[in-house]
């Protein structure tokens, strides 16, 4: 019996063969309907061109003002560095952790690590250590919260409203749009695919 | 439904948590190593029951700091104040914005409270080998999965309010202790739930239809 033609389901471990499926179909467990595998037509390009565009506003979103506030002259903005380097400052590190990783050390490795997985596929390569990549990939999505942040946001700015003038900056706009780009990068992302291609553990 | 249903574990298959490779028990049984990527092999995740429950009793404990203890305090011209999280909701509600008091509400109060209960009934019906509707347990087991992030959301609030209000004399914010404590209840509940092995869901079916225990 040929083993790579079987898969177990990840969340109720039946055993199944693996199908061919329609063009950006979806094979599903047939005991608890858990998303066992994609078809992988053409997904390289879409991937790599969505988690590029990520990456752009990924940037944008860090290097400028998320918020700014302006009570009688006062005024201060905040971009995400200098939130977490406010609460750093005045003693509060385990909060800065606690917003840091998963809003901008956690998207960044996710971001990186999938285009460093992506060029060389692009060119039916796959890159150098891609075991480990393909590892730490699964591992770091679940800590990345960019989508929590943005309703953070939203919520800080009503409670502030009242007490200040509050003004959107860029930044506000690139979280906004990065949020459902990051999504379909992820979504497009097919590491079972990019698994069939690794030849065996050296 | 077909009649048969097997699963891995039974057959002494490994799947491979990392590459999904299934993979035939090999006589060295204290080593199995993934042919294709080297991970470590093992048929259910190794004490999950245990493991979970630490996390959980971790979360249990820490999750009365984090509703009591202040998670952010202002001092301004008007005096000084300090907000758990729930006098936050309060606000918001009392200020009109129901709607976000609705959002914060549901993330902080209602997801955290329902993902501690829900993941202990988890555990309690895996530990008891519980056969009731495994298909209800694994979709609660989805959900937990899925919202529990979005507990961080009165982190991130409180982290943006205390970086935007530093304006000297007229207002400064600082976070409270207790948004430490809620983080690590966040954070603990989600290891909790990654350390839950789902399969253990599915398992004593089996049993009860006359096949060999595992």
């Amino acid at each position: 019996m040929n083993l790579s033609s079987l898969i177990a389901c990840h969340e109720c471990d039946l055993l199944q063969k693996r199908v061919a499926l329609p063009p950006r179909g979806v094979g599903r467990c047939s005991r608890c309907f858990a998303v066992l595998y994609r078809d992988t037509s053409n997904w390289i390009d879409r991937a790599l061109a969505c988690t590029l565009g990520s990456l752009i506003l990924f940037l944008i979103a860090n290097a400028y003002p998320i918020v700014g506030l302006e009570v009688q002259g006062n005024r201060t903005v905040a971009s995400l560095y200098d939130t977490l380097h406010t609460l750093w400052n005045e003693g509060r590190q385990d909060v800065a952790l606690l917003v840091g990783v998963p809003t901008m050390v956690a998207p960044a490795i996710q971001i990186g690590l999938m285009l460093y997985l992506l060029f060389p596929l692009r060119f039916n390569r796959l890159a150098d250590g891609a075991i480990p990549v393909l590892r730490f990939l699964q591992f770091v999505k679940t800590w990345s919260m960019m989508e929590v942040f943005m309703i953070g946001i939203l919520v800080a700015l009503t409670k502030l409203e009242h007490i200040a003038h509050v003004h959107v900056g860029i930044a506000l706009w690139a979280f906004g749009a990065l949020i459902p780009l990051l999504i379909v990068s992820i979504s497009a992302f097919n590491p079972d695919e990019i698994w069939t291609r690794v030849k065996g553990a050296a | 439904m077909t009649g048969i249903e097997v699963t891995a574990g039974q057959l002494g298959f490994y799947s491979c948590h990392s590459c999904n490779l299934v993979s035939k028990a090999t006589p060295d049984h204290h080593e199995a190593h993934c042919a294709r990527c080297g991970s470590h092999l093992h048929l259910r995740k190794p004490n999950s029951i245990s493991r979970a429950w630490a996390y959980l009793i971790a979360s249990y404990i820490l999750y009365v700091p984090a509703n009591v203890l202040p998670i952010m305090h202002t001092s301004s011209l008007f005096g000084a104040q300090s907000d758990t999280i729930m006098s936050g909701i309060v606000y918001l509600w009392t200020s009109g914005s129901w709607h976000l008091a609705l959002i914060v509400f549901i993330a902080s109060i209602l997801v955290p409270s329902a993902k501690l209960l829900a993941l202990t009934f988890l555990l309690i019906s895996v530990q008891r080998r519980s056969v009731w509707d495994p298909m209800q347990r694994t979709r609660i087991y989805r959900i937990v999965e899925l919202v529990g992030r979005w507990s961080m959301l009165d982190i991130f609030v409180v982290a943006i309010l205390v970086a935007l209000v530093q304006l000297q004399s007229l207002a400064t914010i600082k976070a409270g202790l207790g948004a430490v404590a809620f983080g690590a209840v966040v954070v603990l509940t989600m290891i909790a739930a990654m350390e839950f092995e789902p399969k253990l869901i599915w398992d004593p079916k089996r049993n009860r239809h006359g096949q060999a225990a595992g």
